[in-house]
């Protein structure tokens, strides 16, 4: 089973660096773009083939190393 | 006072921090490598600057999850004295012995530099020898050093008391939560700071303004 998790910053934290992009693309021309927030995408391969089996254990990883949860959220997407 | 200096891979402040107790105390520390389970009989721990396996994921998030970092926990339980400095504040926190999370600097830029700071509490075992209220100057060297936690936290640690350097009006570096540069733990046996106390130990390096810390230390714990 493969999983992929998506770690961002919690809304309210400040996200220099999604501003900063935000900026550049401005800079280029592309006026539409207004606030951008930016985050990790971390890629597993799991041996698990139970779906909510690995589903809970991505979250502990998730509480445990993944994510800074003082900070970050994340969500999990499962791909069998 | 006996001392240990955490060296995990990619520390780089660990002999800096080596040469300032040596210096302060007239004892080496024990330098502890990351993959040991136990630390020697120890009154203080010192984690030191650097970029511990190479700030992959989060600054500290790796180091935090290390052997010694159990040995660590014990001994800030059992009350005994914890030093973070810098990429070391960084591993307390995500570590939890402290509340909060350092991320990158406001302005995105490697900070480096020194900076003045208050000292805003004297009564624990790392400032005592400074008065309260006194300007002093440490240097700064960091890309993540932003403090943050929510408004509940940051209260919190304001009522307790345990906002113990603050980076004097026009000098935070690095966007940091209501100036914050340095916080105790609740039993106020664990202080994390981002400047450098331990290079401000010897006129030759600029400045001793970080001398009275390690006396602090000396005074209390010897």
């Amino acid at each position: 089973m493969k999983a992929r998790v998506f770690v961002t910053l919690k809304n309210g934290v400040l996200d220099p660096q999604g501003k900063a992009i935000g900026h550049a693309l401005n800079g280029l021309g592309f006026s539409a773009v207004g606030d951008v927030r930016q985050g990790k995408v971390i890629d597993l391969e799991l041996s698990e083939r139970d779906e909510a089996t690995a589903r809970a254990s991505l979250k502990e990883m998730c509480e445990k190393l993944l994510a800074n949860t003082v900070i970050e959220k994340y969500e999990i997407e499962l791909k069998a | 006072m006996k001392s240990a200096v955490i060296v995990f891979p990619a520390s780089n402040c660990d002999r800096d921090a080596a040469v300032a107790l040596k210096q302060m105390t007239g004892n080496a520390p024990h330098m502890v490598w990351h993959q040991d389970k136990e630390l020697p009989d120890v009154d203080l721990v010192v984690l030191p600057g650097g970029f511990s396996y190479g700030d992959y994921l989060r600054s500290g998030a790796m180091a935090s999850q290390s052997a010694v970092m159990r040995a660590v926990k014990a001994h800030a339980e059992r009350g005994g004295a914890v030093l973070g400095i810098c990429n070391g504040f960084q591993v307390l926190t995500e570590s939890h012995l402290l509340p909060g999370a350092l991320m990158r600097n406001a302005e995105l830029k490697f900070v480096c530099r020194p900076v003045t700071m208050t000292v805003e509490e004297t009564q624990n075992v790392f400032t005592r020898k400074y008065s309260n209220g006194q300007s002093v100057t440490f240097p700064v060297a960091h890309g993540d050093g932003n403090f943050f936690a929510d408004e509940e936290t940051l209260d919190r640690l304001e009522g307790d008391g345990r906002v113990v350097f603050r980076y004097a009006p026009g000098q935070n570096p690095n966007g940091s939560a209501r100036n914050i540069a340095g916080i105790l733990s609740e039993k106020r046996n664990v202080l994390g700071l981002m400047p450098h106390p331990e290079r401000v130990v010897d006129p030759l390096l600029g400045g001793i303004d970080g001398r009275a810390l390690f006396e602090s230390l000396i005074e209390t714990l010897s």
